[in-house]
């Protein structure tokens, strides 16, 4: 392996994604269905929080990924805007509608989870409401992304947004701290040492974020592959109206 | 830049610009807030600037397309371009014509309006304030949003979906102070953080604006 | 099946939601993959029989 950046010719990379894939999706797919598996039926049941324990393991995965999955839009958006290579900005097209479902997913937990803990759905809390504001900033990139016809200026559109995005993004969060003390516990993980959360349920959790990470890089792979095709698709198309 | 400034003013006022509508919507928007949640006086003095932080803030949003759209279909924004004058400072002076010819009567406006919702007597000065650090903040995103969308047809509900989430901390920090204002408790923190806001908005967006509208151009 | 005591629709609805907004967006992803593919095939196919 000579260079990441190989990896920026759409030809290689749809030759080396084709290869990876399968694996990555199996892996994925075993990692998921063993850390559910195992947090649904072999943990305990939390003292305090009774069996609503168990949707940590959906709901913290699903948050991780809704952040990070709009950090490697920036990453990939950043990319773009420096070396301009297609993949690159394709991806980060590609990542956006997991992103945006991955919010979904930890709204819909965190609401539901809240219900019989807190007594509401929903409350105004920093954290529930810095979700809310990504979520309508994943909408708004992928509606960008769809209104502009040119792949090329939509790229360099929907990238200087997903820098702009990020930067208020990061504000709102820690604006909504000034506006509102909230219900929600404070980061219960650290890398280093799981303070808060007793290690059986801990590692099923582990188990669980790698399984949603590993989940939300063969998507990205495989929505990429789709959209490099989708791009070459329309050239060819185009290049035949023009003889 | 002083000559393109007066220029986009003298559109505005003359040519039906919509010089006054959203002061018109403004107006409107307060109005409906009585029907909707009632006539208490005690609710209303209470959720007064909010209400009107939220009726400005939708009335910027209502002409920003008329910042740059008349310009692009003319024709006129791809000669502003090629002239001397840097893209930045032409979004930026096209930042501060919206602002002077929509968010200043909003500001005039707004004490105004705050009579309409029983404000409490020591919330008008704090509300102005905020309102005047806050919005050119909210012309300045509202460029960047109106570059973006500026080649899209009928991107007006597109320009909204992508400047709201934008103007959540202006709104957050405007409010709040304005709140705290008429509630009589202290407003530094909240008015620095806004005026924080404001400038790195003012200083950085521009950037981003030009960029923007030169992908545009191409 | 484990006792999850009162909160079972609480537990069972955030996973049977999750896992189904899961499927659909693994089976959009994947649905779209394979028709993109077959449609570029053919127009790599009509291009080179007539370039």
């Amino acid at each position: 392996m000579a260079s990441i950046w190989e990896y920026a010719n759409p030809r290689k990379f749809l030759e080396t994604s084709d290869r990876v894939l399968p694996w990555l999706a199996a892996l994925a797919g075993v990692a998921l269905v063993v850390g559910l598996v195992w947090g649904f039926f072999f943990t305990p049941d939390d003292y305090r929080q009774g069996s609503t324990v168990k949707i940590i393991y959906l709901h913290v995965p699903s948050a991780l990924i809704a952040i990070n999955g709009w950090l490697m839009m920036l990453v990939a958006s950043l990319i773009w805007l420096i070396r301009r290579h297609h993949v690159s900005a394709l991806a980060a097209r590609a990542a956006a509608p997991i992103g945006a479902t991955m919010t979904v997913i930890a709204l819909l937990t965190g609401a539901i989870w809240g219900q019989p803990m807190w007594g509401t759905w929903w409350a105004w809390d920093p954290r529930l409401t810095s979700f809310l504001i990504l979520f309508l900033f994943y909408l708004g990139y992928i509606a960008l992304w769809a209104a502009v016809e040119d792949d090329d200026t939509a790229a360099d559109l929907t990238s200087i947004l997903c820098l702009v995005g990020s930067v208020f993004a990061v504000l709102s969060r820690y604006a909504v701290n000034f506006w509102n003390q909230g219900l929600h516990q404070g980061a219960s993980l650290s890398m280093d040492k799981a303070d808060n959360v007793a290690n059986v349920f801990y590692l099923p959790l582990l188990v669980c974020m790698a399984a949603f990470v590993l989940l939300f890089l063969a998507l990205v792979l495989l929505r990429t592959q789709t959209e490099i095709r989708a791009r070459r698709m329309r050239a060819l198309l185009a290049r035949e109206r023009m003889s | 830049m002083i000559a393109l400034l007066m220029r986009d003013l003298r559109l505005a006022v003359r040519a039906g610009g919509g010089f006054g509508l959203g002061l018109a919507f403004f107006l409107i928007v307060v109005a409906l807030v009585p029907f909707s949640v009632g006539p208490e006086t005690a609710l209303l003095a209470r959720i007064a600037p909010g209400v009107l932080w939220l009726g400005a803030l939708l009335a910027c949003l209502l002409s920003l397309d008329r910042i740059l759209a008349l310009d692009w279909e003319d024709g006129s924004l791809d000669l502003l371009a090629t002239a001397p004058i840097p893209l930045e400072g032409i979004v930026s002076v096209k930042a501060l014509a919206h602002w002077i010819t929509t968010a200043l009567p909003l500001v005039i406006a707004a004490p105004v309006l705050g009579v309409l919702l029983s404000l409490p007597a020591q919330g008008y000065l704090w509300l102005i304030v905020s309102l005047l650090v806050g919005t050119p903040a909210l012309s300045v995103i509202g460029t960047f949003g109106a570059a973006l969308t500026v080649g899209i047809k009928r991107g007006g509900l597109l320009l909204s979906l992508l400047v709201l989430p934008l103007y959540v901390p202006v709104l957050i920090f405007g409010a709040e102070v304005a709140r705290r204002g008429a509630e009589g408790q202290a407003v530094q923190v909240h008015l620095l953080l806004l005026g924080a806001i404001t400038c790195g908005a003012m200083a950085l967006l521009p950037f981003a604006s030009a960029a923007v509208l030169r992908v545009n151009l191409r | 099946m484990p006792e999850l005591g009162k909160y079972a629709g609480a537990v069972l609805s955030s996973y049977g939601l999750s896992l189904l907004l899961l499927a659909l967006l693994t089976g959009l992803s994947l649905w779209r993959a394979r028709r993109m593919k077959a449609a570029l095939r053919k127009v790599e196919e009509r291009v080179k029989r007539h370039g």
